[in-house]
């Protein structure tokens, strides 16, 4: 596994996008992606979370599980490690950092049940990435994950002003509006260094 | 029985997870890429779907309300372990095509969400069939959705070539994209024909929902688990 830094990066957030190729925390980005300003914060949430547990989720998987062999317990260990560190951060941003904590702070526990942070998790340990690659690769995602629903949420603010057949309304031209992006982000997939 | 059948006729057509209640749309995207995928992805579901809601519907009254979602979510993580193992074994095909999403099933909001709104309120058998219900809902939806992608993008239907060489497959509706296409269609043809769904059912609640459920439900776990 001796891919670059960089290239893990542009991997998780541009040629294998984690909401529009990969499919992952689907759930947050048709539910939230209402406004730019709700959808940056969650945004910024998610790179917050998705670092420190793909950091997490790397040092337990290389140094607890594999010495003793417990690879197949991962799912069961890092959900439970996921939500319990989502706690943790948001009480650690409530006593240091309350303006943090206000901006992020309704944002934090819906990360819970997003299955990107899993999903990254799970995914570094197929790919034998080591601590750094890890986190790199749990930023590049997240990264990812923020310029899909910030764009999601710019086209549907534009989409409420338009006059749509009523069949389309809701659900249905948010899902046609991800298609239009999942297309433009699969010309990623050609890119290389 | 009424009871038990009309728990069923619930999960498949009343509230189907996919269509009604828009839950699991991860997996829906993801796997549904051919029939085949769509019910392994739907089996696996259902069966850990049936035990998690028999397990937790019997131990209601053991597990402590405190604590009631980390148990949960110990209790599912282990059945998709187990679920996991057993198709890793027996059916390596099916398991390398599904991929990661096996394991994601421990954050499927469908899964989570009957525990929460059904078993830990009825009787084990009841759960059970409510478990099936959804789960068949839910398989069904993913079968339906696979095939009309395998159709249209690859001109098979469960691996077997049905349309003739002159009518090209449209590949994109097998990759990413077509995901969102046809899924986005479907629920646009089903408002058209004025069938309850997500989307007509007061603006997109089921996810919102869904998503505010899980999350206030994680909130107040977490809450507890610190204390």
């Amino acid at each position: 596994m001796e891919t670059s830094l960089l290239m893990i990066f542009l991997t998780g957030a541009l040629i294998n996008n984690v909401v529009l190729i990969q499919f992952l925390g689907i759930c947050s980005f048709l539910g939230v992606s209402k406004n730019i300003k709700n959808s940056a914060s969650l945004g910024v949430a998610v790179i917050f979370v998705i670092g420190i547990a793909s950091a997490v989720a790397s040092l337990l998987n290389d140094y607890i599980l594999v010495p003793f062999h417990l690879e197949y317990m991962n799912t069961i260990v890092f959900i439970l490690v996921i939500a319990a560190l989502v706690q943790v951060v948001e009480m650690f941003l409530k006593k240091t950092s309350p303006v943090i904590y206000k901006a992020l702070g309704i944002y934090l526990p819906l990360i819970t049940t997003n299955c990107a942070v899993l999903g990254v998790a799970l995914t570094n340990v197929q790919e034998e990435y080591n601590f750094i690659q890890s986190v790199v690769s749990g930023l590049g995602t997240a990264v990812g994950y923020t310029i899909a629903i910030v764009l999601l949420a710019g086209l549907r603010e534009r989409i409420n002003e338009n006059d749509l057949p009523k069949p389309f309304r809701g659900a249905p031209i948010v899902l046609l509006s991800a298609m239009l992006m999942s297309i433009a982000f699969s010309g990623f997939a050609g890119l290389s260094f | 029985m009424n009871g038990y059948l009309e728990r069923i006729y619930n999960g498949v057509v009343k509230e189907n997870p996919t269509i009604v209640l828009m839950l699991g749309m991860c997996p829906t995207l993801a796997v549904t890429t051919s029939a085949i995928n769509g019910v392994g992805m739907g089996l696996s579901t259902l069966a850990v779907l049936i035990f998690s809601n028999l397990i937790i519907s019997i131990m209601r009254n053991i597990i402590p309300d405190e604590v009631r979602l980390p148990a949960y979510i110990v209790i599912v993580a282990t059945l998709v372990t187990i679920v996991d193992l057993i198709m890793q074994a027996y059916t390596p095909g099916l398991y390398a095509s599904l991929g990661i999403y096996i394991p994601l099933i421990v954050v499927n909001c469908i899964i989570l969400g009957r525990a929460e709104a059904y078993a830990n309120k009825h009787t084990p058998m009841l759960a059970l069939f409510d478990g099936i219900g959804m789960g068949l809902g839910f398989t069904i939806a993913l079968v339906v959705i696979g095939a009309v992608r395998e159709i249209v993008g690859a001109g098979k239907f469960f691996g077997m070539t049905i349309l003739p060489e002159s009518v090209p497959p449209i590949a994109i509706i097998a990759r990413a994209p077509g995901a969102f296409l046809v899924i986005g269609v479907l629920i646009a043809v089903l408002n058209a024909l004025s069938i309850k769904t997500a989307a007509n059912k007061k603006v997109n609640g089921g996810c919102d929902g869904a998503c505010a459920s899980c999350s206030s439900d994680c909130d107040s776990n977490g809450e507890e688990a610190a204390k």
